[in-house]
């Protein structure tokens, strides 16, 4: 984002009838039950998690051997019990884990068992009991399912994830330039999209984010991926340390949008990257690089949110987990079981969420990965239901249909 | 087809093509189905980028260097100062990559065959290479230059072949390394360790050939039918420094990685018979009605509908049954089903084609990565970069998150900006759209305030937005 431009958008609300206040009316519509305060960020890691390495058994009597080289070392992992550490990557978790600020679900996954990341990823987004089950994202219908009150929801990224598709429109932003052209155009085009279902919503929605970014970023410098030929320091690991400023910016940015009176409660973003078949690492490489930029992610989101970290409960879940066993190129293949992590200040303190089910060869699942013991949605109702307030029939039915077998864990928030 | 050629023209150039030229519309509206049909080129394929483009092995060679080179500066070792990694890296992508991109670009601004390229679009979007990592990023565009292209209106089982032949998909999913358990070289590797070099199997191409190239995912095949195809493909790699020169960066195939012994495959076993044993699986995977009915739907989805009607799939799948997955009959079958001629526009642009029918609206052509590969990124679709192995998605609620019709109507203004200089924006309007021109859309282009204005209107209007 660079400049902003008050003279377009106060001429926006006017001309295109956009409706700027109702978009973001959230907060301010059920301000007094408390539950007005309450931030969900969703951080969904593409790409199948490697769970053995974010949160590394190194207590596990199995983990050194099956894993091989790519085995984080018992004295690099960051200690969280006798079993569990944290990769050396994810100091930042690791200090909310000391303060019971962020918790482990080491053995978990969607109900999908195809190993496709596409079914995957396309059974946890949407919340259904089997792949295209449902049209549209779980954390969409859960906005319906607040009833009366009014959530906002923004999602992150310049295209839109499934998890937040639905019928009820949802903002979305990216970082990138936005322009400061006619201020005529946007009232024009939304004219010309007033019955188009397709681009009149999502128009809006646009412009009043764009507004909203602006007072997010502050006096924040525009932010761009790391661009090769423009290292802000020697080598590679001066793009580390460029893609970590950029993440820790990103969580930042996103924490100012919701901070904002009106803004946003409930947000959904995606982090590319972990599908590691080849060259994994182990404390360092190609895996410990995007643990550093998911934990400056969660940092700039800890930090931006300040005061408002208390009310807050972040959930980093992926498709599914990877292998337990090393593959032959130095990396991991498909797999079930992976961790989710849980993360805020108004966590309850306590061990890690579910049971463990060991890496022991009769304990495997299929005899190649780690069993899952905890079911996704068990672990998102119980958050919806504890944080966001939501109704208990309403998540069995409408948010996670068919789902009355599975049960909220309790006791989270 | 429409009642009026003049309708049916305008389909033709924005559904079928990249959208129209200046002129284009009035041309092909003699004949629109001859103008199709016409691109069909059997023996030749697809237009090519690039005349006498760098081939992926030469491009391989490069990064086995770099890799080298890399090697010794994370050891601490010195590099000379013009073989700095990070440089070269850069250079790589901004001397290869960049140049492949902008190549393409070009083609398909300036092509007066639209159709034809689309084809390859589609073709090379099905078998995604993506440039997620340095040395992928460096041979795709080779990969679809010389896998892709040359094969997009024959045989479907030799394009398969093709595909997944090539360095750069051996590469990109993980298949180069991959090592029978049971090979000589596994049992070598047993006895003599060697440090940072496995033994064993990766099953990312298998798992990814029968999910997203061939049968589709609800075929019915098992976690054990996608084990026993990666053992098949052990062996299919690429040729590295120790090969002789003519090997090097090109597809070789080790007798001594391969899994020794037969293999079943969705209830079919094949013989131990080395190189031929994956290819005769591949074979049947190509002839596969699972595969025809799966890549029909996907070709209608991407032509015709984000829903598209079940006769339109039917009659596609129809012509590739009966022609033995033909693709020249399968191009055919989809230009002449009714169902694709349908007026209402159903699906909206992906930004590049967002992009490229703007500067075909205009008469114009990017002139340097600069003024395509930024724009792209910011509607989320980075140049060769598609998310995943699935390729870029082919539905509009992907593309139209509020943030990206921001971008797109930020870009749309900087590049009138640029481009509208003394252009006939009232022409423009009706040479980009012809019929296809709503009233209101008319109306507004004509009565704004400047050119800029109007050209921004005209290629953020829903008509445009869509094909």
């Amino acid at each position: 984002m660079t400049r902003s431009d008050p003279t377009r958008r106060s001429l926006l609300a006017a001309a295109g009838g956009l409706g700027l206040s109702v978009s973001f009316l959230g907060r301010a519509a059920f301000a007094d039950d408390g539950l007005a305060k309450k931030n969900l960020i969703t951080i969904v890691a593409r790409g199948g998690m490697d769970g053995l390495s974010v949160s590394p058994p190194v207590g596990d009597p199995d983990y050194a051997s099956l894993r091989g080289r790519i085995a984080i070392p018992a004295g690099e992992a960051l200690p969280l019990d006798s079993t569990f550490g944290l990769h050396p990557a994810l100091a930042g978790v690791h200090a909310l884990a000391l303060k019971g600020q962020a918790r482990i679900a080491p053995a978990i996954a969607s109900p999908d068992r195809a190993r496709s990341h596409f079914e995957a990823q396309d059974v946890l987004e949407s919340g259904g009991a089997k792949v295209y089950g449902t049209a549209s994202g779980f954390l969409n219908r859960a906005l319906t399912a607040a009833g009366g009150r009014r959530v906002e929801a923004l999602s992150v990224g310049a295209t839109a994830p499934l998890i937040l598709r639905g019928p009820v429109q949802t903002a979305s932003w990216s970082p990138g330039p936005t322009g400061e052209g006619s201020p005529r155009l946007p009232g024009i085009l939304a004219d010309l999209y007033a019955g188009d279902p397709l681009l009149g919503p999502a128009l809006a929605s646009g412009l009043a984010t764009e507004a909203m970014a602006a007072t997010a970023q502050g006096g924040m410098p525009a932010m761009a991926p790391p661009t090769p030929g423009q290292p802000s320091g020697a080598g590679v690991q001066g793009f580390i340390r460029q893609g970590q400023a950029v993440a820790r910016s990103l969580g930042k940015t996103v924490a100012g949008f919701m901070t904002q009176a009106n803004g946003p409660q409930i947000v959904a973003v995606s982090v590319d990257g972990w599908d590691t078949h080849a060259n994994q690492g182990a404390a360092q490489g190609q895996l410990a690089t995007r643990l550093l930029y998911l934990d400056a992610l969660i940092t700039g989101l800890n930090e931006g949110l300040g005061e408002a970290w208390r009310d807050t409960v972040v959930v980093v879940a992926t498709e599914f987990g990877r292998t337990a066993r090393v593959n032959g190129t130095g990396g991991t293949d498909h797999g079930t079981g992976s961790t989710a992590l849980l993360l805020g200040g108004s966590l309850k303190r306590g061990g890690i969420i579910g049971d463990w089910p060991t890496l022991r060869a009769d304990a495997l699942f299929e005899a190649r990965d780690t069993r899952p013991t905890l079911d996704m949605r068990g672990l998102f109702k119980g958050v919806l239901a504890d944080h966001l307030g939501l109704d208990r029939a309403a998540l069995d039915a409408a948010v996670f249909p068919d789902s009355a077998g599975v049960r909220a864990v309790e006791g989270l928030i | 087809m429409a009642s009026s050629n003049d309708l049916t023209a305008a389909i033709a150039v924005t559904r079928f093509g990249l959208g129209a030229r200046p002129g284009e519309i009035a041309e092909v509206t003699a004949d629109p189905g001859r103008w199709l049909s016409s691109q069909i080129r059997p023996a030749e394929g697809a237009e090519q980028p690039q005349q006498d483009p760098e081939l992926a092995s030469t491009r391989i060679k490069a990064f086995r260097v770099y890799q080298v080179d890399r090697r010794m500066a994370r050891d601490g070792g010195e590099t000379p100062a013009d073989r700095d990694p990070v440089q070269i890296a850069a250079r790589m992508l901004r001397e290869g990559t960049a140049v492949d991109f902008l190549a393409r670009a070009r083609l398909a601004a300036t092509t007066k065959q639209g159709f034809r390229e689309r084809w390859a679009l589609f073709w090379a979007n099905h078998f995604t290479v993506s440039a997620v990592k340095l040395i992928t990023a460096t041979v795709a565009g080779p990969f679809e230059q010389e896998a892709i292209r040359p094969r997009v209106f024959g045989r479907f089982e030799d394009l398969l072949v093709a595909s997944s032949a090539h360095p750069a998909m051996l590469l990109y999913l993980d298949q180069a390394q991959s090592v029978g358990p049971r090979s000589q070289a596994a049992a070598f590797l047993r006895r003599r360790p060697m440090p940072g070099i496995g033994g064993g199997l990766n099953e990312n191409l298998a798992r990814e050939i029968l999910e997203l190239h061939t049968v589709g995912v609800d075929a019915g095949y098992s976690q054990e039918d996608v084990t026993e195809f990666a053992r098949a493909l052990t062996g299919w790699s690429v040729g590295g420094q120790r090969e002789v020169a003519d090997q090097q960066g090109e597809y070789v195939f080790r007798a001594n990685i391969h899994e020794p012994g037969a293999r079943t495959v969705m209830g079919k076993t094949y013989k131990a018979d080395d190189v031929g044993q994956a290819a005769a699986i591949l074979k049947d995977l190509a002839a596969h009605p699972k595969t025809a009915r799966h890549i029909s739907w996907k070709i209608a989805r991407h032509f015709v509908a984000d829903d598209p009607p079940p006769s339109l799939a039917a009659r596609i799948e129809a012509a590739w049954i009966a022609s033995g997955g033909h693709l020249t009959r399968v191009a055919e079958a989809l230009i002449s089903a009714p169902e694709a001629w349908d007026p209402a526009p159903r699906k909206l642009k992906t930004p590049y084609e967002f992009l490229i029918s703007s500067w075909r609206a205009i008469g114009g052509q990017p002139g340097a990565i600069e003024h395509i590969s930024p724009p792209l990124r910011s509607m989320g679709m980075q140049a060769f970069s598609p998310p995943s192995p699935k390729g870029w998605s082919d539905e509009a609620v992907t593309w139209a998150a509020p943030d990206a019709i921001i971008k797109r109507m930020t870009w749309a203004e900087g590049f009138s900006a640029i481009v509208a200089g003394e252009l006939d924006t009232n022409a423009t309007a009706a040479a980009a759209l012809g019929p296809r021109l709503t009233e209101p859309v008319r109306l507004a282009v004509a009565r704004a305030e400047s050119r800029q204005e109007a050209l921004s209107i005209l290629l953020m209007s829903p008509e445009f937005q869509r094909r």
